[in-house]
């Protein structure tokens, strides 16, 4: 692949799927039944008292 | 036996070829490193024949719990202890070179104490050696309770600690004989860069097999920090050295890129190791640690899963704004500052994400110290993102590039952010990991506290100023069309700021060896006597509602 098709391909469909890729993680976690999830990963570093 | 023998004939043959490669070395500098790598050799082939159970002796000289607990932790309190020992001899290298800029004879005429050999000394002293030992510490410790599995292959995780304190020490005395690759925070050889990659590899290794035999079916979001750390940092260490030694017996070698190319991959590393270093290897502190000494779940955890992939999606192309106005193609350095300003915006999550964990327990900040740092290392963690992207911009970057408002920058990111989170961790960490009641003074915090905190503003606040200066008086042209001021006029002009910088730095690097005292008596099992840090004695008096006054 050529500098040059590889730039086009970079500022055209690598473009996109980056941008899609970043935004479907970023929506991940507010669907509806990841709030109990989340909920619980930010108490599970309380669960020990070994100063865990 | 055998297995004995066979170890012992491995270090000596190892100490052997060491020795060699230093009676065949092409140059004096790479002939020392090679007796330094000798020397370790034969220390560990002490170590292996004497068969004395060296890490029960470590434990009582530095008076660590016998019992060895649920978790691996000799790792974490010897990290802890050299975290505290390059930390004095790097701000004190730092200090040092503050003041050969204000008096330039400090240079003591001496080619390995000038500031061109010091500095890089200084920077790697704090980034890698202070920093990174605290990361390597903190990582131990965090994935073990989070994954809640003792560290995967522990002697993986010892070669990992000595490897590090190898590479430090190679990196450092090369420096002042002046072995260099000369590219910023990247300075050290081939030879070390390899050793550093063996080093790194075996990091993610035992990081790795631990959070996969965890007992915790979600990973802790701290743990995609310090796994994008780990893994970021391979990359970015391996493509920027890549280089060809002009000869295996010596330090010289040459790098892979030329011009711009080699610059671009130069600021792409440079940034990025802000970036992963500095930014995402700390914020795993953050979210472990401002939780647990808060006692409080953090903010919000998907603002903080938003704050990683931001950061994951976004800092690696921000790397071009070291380049504005270079031969770099024009669009790169836009891309660069385009990026920078879009940064800010996760960064802030990222604070408000940390300062809000404080919410509803806001009084901590009066009563615990510990907090309190921990609030100001976010508040310096607003201020240089915001400061940063700012600087990013090519108008303000036109001013402020080559200027030491760049210096103030980074320092008030580097005392204010990292310094300052790494303290309140490490004052977390110690009366744990040593099975104390708690520190030996909390008082000693907060001189700790206030001492660091007004260093670092005098330090960003007399830069500003020495930057601005500096960036006006360089484009100041008169009416004949002619630049008003010489270089050398600019130079003098800083002086003040130079010694007011030198006062802010003595002010943090006191703190610091305040809290090298606090740490030392508390390992010793001492606790001071103190007052509480705050009394709100009980007043009947005044406990009792207003009574409504009625209109008259």
């Amino acid at each position: 692949m050529s500098y040059d098709a590889l730039r086009h391909f970079a500022d055209s469909w690598g473009l996109l799927a980056m941008a899609l890729l970043f935004l479907t993680l970023i929506a991940w976690p507010f669907r509806p039944s990841a709030r109990a999830r989340n909920q619980e990963a930010a108490n599970m570093i309380f669960k020990d008292d070994e100063h865990g | 036996m055998d297995g004995l023998v066979t170890k012992a004939g491995g270090w000596l043959g190892l100490a052997l070829l060491a020795f060699v490669m230093a009676a065949l070395a092409v140059d004096a500098p790479f002939s020392a490193h090679m007796i330094i790598v000798a020397l370790a050799c034969l220390a560990m082939l002490w170590a292996t024949i004497s068969r004395a159970d060296y890490g029960a002796l470590a434990r009582g000289v530095l008076k660590m719990p016998a019992n060895q607990g649920v978790y691996d932790d000799d790792p974490i309190r010897w990290g802890v202890i050299a975290t505290l020992f390059w930390g004095i001899a790097g701000m004190a290298a730092g200090l040092y070179i503050a003041l050969q800029l204000a008096f330039p004879a400090l240079n003591l005429n001496l080619e390995y104490t000038t500031f061109g050999r010091l500095r890089p000394l200084h920077t790697s002293a704090v980034i890698f050696a202070f920093g990174g030992n605290a990361l390597i510490a903190t990582s131990f410790y965090v994935v073990q309770r989070t994954c809640r599995a003792r560290l995967a292959f522990p002697n993986l995780a010892r070669f990992v600690f000595w490897g590090y304190q190898l590479f430090i020490v190679l990196a450092a005395t090369g420096y002042l004989m002046g072995v260099t690759e000369a590219k910023e925070y990247a300075e050290p050889e081939w030879y070390v860069d390899l050793w550093l990659t063996i080093v790194w590899v075996a990091y993610l290794t035992v990081f790795v097999g631990t959070i996969v035999k965890r007992r915790e079916p979600h990973i802790y979001v701290a743990n995609w920090f310090y796994l994008s750390f780990i893994v970021t940092i391979a990359m970015l260490h391996i493509v920027n050295n890549l280089s060809i030694p002009a000869s295996f017996l010596g330090s010289k070698s040459y790098a892979a890129f030329a011009g711009v190319q080699d610059a671009l991959t130069q600021w792409w590393y440079g940034h990025n190791a802000v970036g992963f270093f500095l930014t995402a290897g700390f914020l795993a502190m953050m979210y472990y640690f401002v939780p647990k000494q808060a006692e409080r779940p953090v903010y919000s955890y998907r603002l903080s899963i938003i704050h990683f992939w931001s950061l994951i999606f976004l800092y690696i192309w921000a790397g071009p704004h070291h380049l504005h106005y270079t031969a770099l193609p024009d669009w790169a350095q836009t891309l660069g500052m385009v990026f920078s300003v879009i940064l800010w915006m996760p960064s802030w999550g990222g604070m408000i994400n940390g300062l809000m964990t404080l919410n509803g327990a806001w009084d901590k900040i009066r009563t615990d110290p510990i907090i309190r740092m921990m609030v100001m290392a976010l508040a310096f963690y607003g201020m240089s993102t915001f400061e940063g992207p700012m600087m990013s911009i090519k108008w303000v970057n036109s001013m402020s590039h080559y200027t030491d408002w760049t210096i103030g920058h980074v320092h008030s990111g580097a005392l204010g952010w990292n310094g300052m989170i790494t303290f309140a961790c490490v004052y977390y960490l110690v009366p744990r990991l040593w099975g104390r009641q708690r520190l030996y003074s909390l008082r000693m915090v907060n001189w700790h506290f206030w001492l660091a905190t007004v260093g670092i503003v005098f330090y960003a606040a007399s830069m500003w100023v020495a930057g601005i200066m500096q960036g006006l008086m360089w484009r100041e042209y008169g009416a004949d069309g002619y630049l008003v001021y010489s270089f050398a006029e600019s130079v003098a002009a800083m002086h003040p700021m130079y010694l007011i910088r030198a006062a802010g730095g003595a002010m943090y690097l006191a703190g610091f060896l305040i809290m090298i005292v606090n740490v030392w008596a508390t390992l010793a099992g001492r606790v001071r006597t103190e007052k509480p840090m705050t009394e709100t004695p009980y007043n009947a008096a005044a406990d009792r509602p207003l009574v409504p006054v009625p209109a008259e």
